[in-house]
């Protein structure tokens, strides 16, 4: 059963000047993980804070278990909300902020115990209840903000880019940790995101969002491997994507030709730097080394076309390669795009 | 090791500064407290003959010095209690609401001490006749409450505008109404700041001289306006000093509760800093 349904949902900001979400629709499932992944001014926020009742949708509909919740406020809402910033309330120590909902909730104070002690034992805060939240690390607020919102048991979970004042590091082990919660709790969860790794990593589905309109919904791997659009193609992933034309079914572009079965036209071409093959030119150059970057379990290859773009080649033995050397570009995948759609894939 | 040879320049500015301060603060501050001690002091001895507390006795036995601190302190705690009553919500408005005006009702606060005091002081004094409120409380009352504006909006809206949105946002996720966000995040988040602007206002009215003299005297008498009239009329030095002394409390506890705030960096935010 769908649990979280959005339907034609907008947001129109300052007088109509400002259309953050424009008629955007989802349905999420029962404990799955949908990420909401986008540039900085993509509505993926707004979109999120609507869910949460912290904004209100100028028009559409919003559904939890079938119940219309589009104007329901936010503490009447079975949602839950971990924010970027934690948000958590530096004048009560970890116990009182996980407490707080709760004692709202008029729950006797020895269940109280219990499930706060539940739940910080289950984001590996055991004993920590009587710290000052203030005085504990980012890794740590980051666990009390969720615990938090996983106390009240939400039937949606709602993450807005948490792990975004973290370190790398303790990112990615924040993030794993998060999805073994959230699948050991089956709890259905919404999380917004710029960061594409964490998207990939953790999400059940990707929502890809571009000023307020849905690019593509699919599973990561698929939002990886067949993205739908050309903004898709260049926002997961490092992808070349070069424009040029088709004439006879041959896509040239600054001396580099491959073959392309599809109309005579403009398109644009899209080639992962893992599905490039080079080789080093004898002769029929289709492109220079600008750099070479060894990162140890692989290299990135820098060229330049005639034309002097820019793309990047991935290859197994980087010292192979060297600044100024002319070579020949193979793909093994292409997927070629015109007027903002794919029109080919091999 | 070259490092431990450079001399640090001496600070003459500094020092200069700090002996005219020492001249002009703590210097009366030490002679007043010395008269306030002192039974016999004699021209031309440097220290006191004798030490003694006849002069508090004496003072503390007068029904008009209890009756005027009795009136300093009702007049105080009466005007800053209605001015938090009366400013914390306005402040808690110029915070969070954006309304037509906003910005010159805001700095319209600023106007009561943009101009010499005393002149809009006799201004307002000319109403109050019309009103019969010349030598009542209440219209002391009215005349400090006007002085605590400044320090009960600027310093709350500060407050009130740092703490953060996002505080509020979670405790309305986890199920609190908008009246139980105010008062178990928002209060207490911006609590301390608060609390320095209304001890300020305390203070401030406790102190308060020109507006109590004007609209107040001569029925209503508070502990300044009692000290200068001992000031004034009386040949003993030391009656006038024990009130100053007396005086010194509430700003000694406000200095304490101060610098905790200082430190903290929200009071300096109450203006702009």
């Amino acid at each position: 059963m769908s649990i979280l349904k959005i339907k034609d949902v907008s947001k129109i900001f300052a007088s109509g000047q400002v259309r953050a979400v424009d008629n955007f629709s989802l349905d999420v499932a029962d404990g799955e993980l949908v990420c909401l992944l986008g540039p900085s001014g993509s509505g993926k926020s707004t979109l999120l804070r609507m869910v949460g009742g912290f904004e209100r949708p100028t028009s559409g509909l919003m559904t939890i278990d079938g119940e219309d919740i589009t104007h329901v406020p936010p503490e009447k809402r079975p949602t839950g909300m971990v924010f970027q910033s934690h948000a958590l309330w530096t004048h009560m120590n970890v116990f009182k902020n996980l407490a707080f909902g709760l004692k709202l909730r008029k729950v006797a104070p020895d269940e109280i115990k219990r499930r706060v002690e539940a739940v910080l034992d289950l984001v590996g805060l055991n004993g920590y209840g009587t710290r000052h939240v203030a005085k504990l690390s980012g890794g740590q607020q980051q666990r009390v903000a969720l615990a938090r919102s996983l106390v009240l048991e939400p039937k949606i979970l709602l993450l807005d880019e948490p792990f975004a004042s973290l370190d790398q590091h303790l990112r990615e082990r924040l993030r794993e940790e998060v999805r073994d919660i959230q699948q050991r709790l089956k709890i259905t969860t919404l999380f917004v995101t710029h960061g594409q790794d964490e998207a990939l990593s953790m999400a059940d589905r990707i929502v890809v969002m571009r000023d307020g309109r849905t690019e593509q919904i699919d599973r990561p791997e698929v939002i990886y491997r067949e993205p739908q659009t050309p903004f898709v193609a260049g926002f997961i992933g490092t992808m070349n994507l070069i424009e040029g034309n088709v004439a006879n079914g041959i896509f040239s572009k600054a001396g580099y030709s491959t073959p392309l079965p599809v109309g005579d036209g403009p398109a644009i071409m899209a080639i992962r730097p893992e599905a490039l093959d080079l080789a080093i030119a004898g002769e029929g150059s289709q492109g220079k080394v600008h750099r070479v970057t060894d990162y140890g379990t692989h290299g990135l290859v820098d060229l330049e076309l005639n034309d002097a773009t820019r793309i990047k080649a991935m290859v197994p033995h980087p010292d192979l390669f060297k600044a100024g050397q002319s070579v020949t570009l193979t793909p093994k995948a292409i997927a070629a795009y015109r007027d903002g759609v794919v029109i080919h894939r091999a | 090791m070259a490092t431990a040879l450079i001399r640090r320049p001496i600070d003459w500015t500094g020092i200069i500064f700090a002996i005219v301060l020492t001249l002009v603060i703590v210097l009366p501050l030490i002679v007043v407290g010395t008269w306030a001690f002192t039974n016999v002091w004699r021209f031309p001895a440097v220290i006191p003959q004798e030490f003694g507390l006849r002069f508090w006795n004496q003072t503390l036995a007068r029904a008009d010095v209890w009756g005027s601190i009795t009136m300093s302190l009702t007049l105080a705690t009466t005007v800053t209690g209605l001015s938090a009553l009366i400013c914390l919500p306005a402040a808690y408005a110029f915070a969070r609401l954006d309304f037509p005006g906003r910005d010159i009702l805001f700095f319209s606060f600023l106007a009561g001490h943009a101009f010499p005091k005393f002149g809009l002081l006799v201004a307002i004094a000319g109403i109050f006749l019309q009103l019969n409120l010349i030598g009542t409380f209440w219209g002391v009352v009215l005349i400090q409450l006007v002085g605590t504006l400044l320090f009960m909006i600027w310093i709350p809206v500060a407050a009130f505008q740092s703490v953060d949105r996002r505080m509020e946002e979670a405790a309305r996720d986890v199920g609190a109404g908008p009246f139980r966000v105010f008062w178990s995040i928002t209060l207490p988040q911006a609590g301390p700041t608060i609390a320095a602007a209304i001890l300020l206002s305390f203070v401030g009215t406790f102190y308060e001289t020109e507006g109590a003299w004007l609209i107040g005297a001569p029925q209503v008498r508070t502990l300044p306006v009692l000290m200068i009239s001992f000031i004034n009329n009386q040949p003993v030095i030391q009656y006038g000093a024990v009130l100053s002394v007396l005086l010194w409390v509430p700003s000694f506890i406000a200095l304490l509760f101060a610098r905790r705030v200082v430190n903290s960096g929200s009071f300096a935010r109450g203006f702009g800093g």
